[in-house]
């Protein structure tokens, strides 16, 4: 980031609860560098919203501090926290105008009326709508409402901008359009990002870093290819991406590398990940389209599997198949023209190396 | 899909035009429609719509003259009532026909009384007339008879009042309304000792923006309480609300009553703590105060229950939007949160306006002499003076008054803009 003005956030041993009974959050450290793009993603009901509400004020933590810039903000009222704000369902104000809507941060700050109707006109143009700003937020589409949010969230130059699932309404050619537009709007203004979302694949596309949350905890902080390429659990295995899995029992373990036995007997070599001792039981990960069909046979991992089910896809072909008693195991085929037919039922050999095969911890 | 050029009439496979198809297919469902309502639409039209007209009807009409005194009003058509004199003999014979014919009938006397709400006297001079009126030689002449009757007959002032009120229709009781009469010099406003409806009216208008300004006060807190809370605490809290909804008016009002007056429980417990001394004791009770703190109390669910929907339904991320962008709590709501509950406070308003500028039962029990409203003098006439006839103009202006605050209020705050729920 060539000219970051974002601000440094770090949550210190943050916990929440809602009902002094279950933490929604659960011991959360995180340091978000000055300018990061950074992406909490993860499912329904894990505590993203409950996070970003602690950090933009409206939420007390229950334990623990969060700084901003490295000041502590627990005892700031949010009004104060100069934290911009993108809110799922836009939070537009339905009795103002669109130049009143972006207007209202800068009056609150007392700044002055031809200074506001400069920087509303350069926040309008920023998002794309200049001609706009006589309309109510209702005679808006979704998307330029969005923008409108976007705009209104950055117009007083805050330092940080927090958003909350801001796509979730949009249709997904749409969504893909304004990803892009927020992402340039960031790497030209420099601001810190802290996004939400459980779309996966806007957390890749967009983000610098992706924090992967479930259950109130981060599972896994990584840039998107680390998260994909190295997931370090099972649940971010799975999560991110598809994911063939197949249990078993380690049965030796050889320095970063061990030999899993799988259900049926088959014994895997993969990357030792997850698995602490011989003897454990494991899960491992393969994603669908590291397996080979042809020229197996100098892979580290060869078995036979038959083939249920065949579903062509244009670009590529996606391969049900029975491999080590799991059924639903995938591969894709890239469509490279080829004469070689596969059929379902037949039984054909398949492979992969030892790199792409995680031993993760065991899913029962 | 084949394109249809302008002109070309739409039609069905079998050659009907399409329109006819359409309105015949559609004219089972609306007589369906129209079955399923017409139980209240009959009851409406005979238990609202009828009696309103009838009402109307009423404050102008006034054929009981011409029915009572046929002859005499046709006679009266020739007589010049700013003549100074006292109408000829022609006239006193059609009076003396009509007499006869009332005297057997006895409708004299309720032509009587409704004469005596123009001037006072006419009563007692139909009464006398028509125990005399066996008594007189039927030979005539009638002039001196009737003016030896009852020495009235002989006075101007009477037959202007029988002349200007033998037409069927009269504006009298609407001019009586507004505190006016018709004398001989045209319309004029009453003595000022005997102008009352047009001060009733002002005070009614006030005590109603009053009772709306307190309820507005008093529920705007509460239906924001009862919007924020979570649903478990804020059912019961409804419960109470809707509680007096629950009572009987008569209960409740007779409630204030113990609580209020002077030997009352607030009183008491005043002297108690030394705040006021005995001597010093409140008077909140039969007085405009009553009228206010009981009609409040009545009205209160009516402004709570519009405000607590359109409060429910902003959603608190715009209070917290506005102060993410900067807003302190009392700008966030004065800027944010207030203007989007307006259309509740409208129809809170609105409800709680249009019941208190017509309730009766409230003001009657503990308003005293100085917190009645119109409705009070209205159904005083219609069941105790019997002047139905004013009842019904005081009744008709206050609907026209009602109505004219719609309009004001639609043009500028728009009855679109009103949502009950
Ligand atoms: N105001 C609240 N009171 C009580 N519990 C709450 C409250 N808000 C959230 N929770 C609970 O906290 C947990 C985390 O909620 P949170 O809104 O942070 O999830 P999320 O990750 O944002 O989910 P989503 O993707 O559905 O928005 C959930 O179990 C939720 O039920
Ligand atoms: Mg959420």
């Amino acid at each position: 980031m060539a000219n970051t003005r974002g601000a440094a956030v770090k949550y210190d041993s943050v916990q929440k609860s809602y009902d002094g009974e279950t933490l929604v959050v659960k011991n959360l450290n995180l340091d978000i560098p000055p300018g990061e793009f950074l992406t909490m993603l993860g499912p329904s009901g894990s505590g993203k919203t409950t996070c970003l509400m602690m950090l933009a004020g409206f939420e007390p933590a229950t334990h623990g501090e969060i700084y901003l810039n490295d000041r502590p903000i627990n005892n700031v009222p949010p009004h104060k926290r100069g934290i911009g704000m993108v809110f799922q369902n836009y939070a537009l104000f339905p009795h103002m105008t669109v130049a009143e809507n972006l207007a209202f941060p800068l009056q609150v700050r007392g700044v002055g009326k031809a200074e506001q109707q400069d920087k509303v006109k350069r926040a309008l143009e920023m998002v794309e709508l200049g001609a706009f700003g006589n309309r109510r937020p209702a005679q808006l589409s979704g998307g330029q409402q969005q923008r409108v949010a976007v705009a209104r969230a950055l117009v007083f130059d805050p330092e940080l901008v927090l958003m909350d699932e801001p796509l979730g309404a949009l249709d997904k050619q749409l969504r893909e359009q304004m990803q892009y537009e927020i992402k340039h709007i960031h790497e030209n203004l420099g601001v810190t990002v802290v996004y939400v979302t459980h779309d996966q694949t806007e957390a890749l596309t967009m983000s610098d870093r992706v924090a992967v949350f479930n259950d109130g905890v981060i599972q896994q902080l990584s840039t998107p290819d680390d998260l994909y390429e190295d997931p370090q659990n099972s649940f971010v295995a799975q999560f991110i991406g598809e994911n063939n899995k197949l249990n078993g029992k380690v049965v030796e373990i050889n320095g970063s590398e061990c030999l899993v036995e799988i259900d049926d007997g088959t014994k895997l070599k993969a990357d030792k990940v997850n698995v602490a001792a011989v003897g454990d039981r494991t899960t491992l990960s393969l994603r669908p389209e590291r397996v080979e069909f042809d020229t197996v046979d100098t892979m580290d991992n060869l078995v036979n599997g038959r083939i249920e089910e065949l579903i062509y896809l244009g670009d590529h072909i996606r391969v049900r198949m029975n491999v080590g008693g799991n059924d639903e195991f995938i591969v894709k085929v890239r469509n490279r023209g080829e004469k070689r037919k596969l059929a379902v039922g037949e039984t054909v050999r398949v492979g992969w190396a030892l790199n792409d095969c995680k031993a993760l911890d065991a899913v029962v | 899909m084949s394109d249809t050029h302008a002109g070309e009439v739409l039609t069905t496979q079998d050659g009907k035009p399409l329109k006819v198809a359409l309105a015949k297919a559609l004219r089972r469902e609306k007589l369906r429609a129209l079955a399923l309502i017409a139980p209240l639409l009959i009851f409406v039209l005979l238990t609202f719509v009828a009696p309103i007209v009838d009402m109307l009807f009423r404050s102008v009409e006034n054929g009981i003259v011409e029915e009572t005194l046929p002859k005499t009003v046709v006679a009266l058509q020739e007589w010049d009532p700013t003549s100074g004199t006292v109408p000829d003999e022609a006239v006193f014979v059609a009076l003396y026909d009509d007499m006869a014919v009332a005297v057997e009938e006895k409708t004299h006397t309720r032509l009587g009384s409704r004469l005596n709400y123009e001037a006072s006297g006419i009563s007692s001079l139909f009464r006398k007339t028509g125990r005399g009126i066996k008594r007189m030689d039927e030979a005539g002449p009638f002039k001196e008879q009737f003016i030896d009757l009852d020495k009235d007959w002989g006075t101007v002032e009477t037959w202007q009042v029988l002349k200007r009120f033998s037409p069927r229709y009269t504006p009298g009781y609407f001019l009586n309304a507004f505190d006016a009469q018709q004398t001989a010099n045209g319309i004029e406003l009453k003595p000022e000792d005997e102008r009352i409806y047009m001060y009733l009216f002002g005070r009614t208008l006030f005590l109603s923006v009053a009772i709306t300004v307190s309820c507005l006060l008093l529920g705007y807190p509460i239906a924001y309480l009862l919007s924020a809370l979570p649903l478990r605490s804020s059912n019961l809290l409804m419960i109470l609300v809707l509680l007096p909804f629950w009572t009987s008016l008569l209960v409740r009002t007779s409630a204030w009553k113990v609580l209020l007056q002077q030997q009352g429980v607030i009183n008491d417990f005043l002297v108690w703590t030394g705040i006021i001394s005995d001597a010093g004791r409140l008077v909140m009770i039969n007085n405009q105060t009553g009228t206010i703190i009981a009609m409040t109390h009545i009205l209160l669910p009516f402004m709570i229950l519009p405000l607590y929907s359109v409060m429910k339904t902003i959603s608190p991320s715009y209070v917290r939007a506005a102060k993410s962008l900067g807003a302190n709590d009392w700008t966030a709501f004065w800027r944010v949160y207030f203007p989007q509950t307006i259309p509740g406070i409208g129809a809170g308003a609105v409800l709680v306006f249009i019941l208190s500028i017509g309730y009766y039962i409230t003001p009657e029990l503990v308003g005293g002499t100085s917190g009645i409203f119109i409705s009070n003098r209205i159904a005083y006439h219609i069941s105790s003076s019997l002047n139905w006839g004013l009842g019904a103009a005081l009744g008709t202006l206050l609907l026209v008054a009602v109505l004219v605050l719609f309009v004001v209020y639609d043009k500028i705050v728009g009855i679109d803009n009103v949502k009950l729920g």
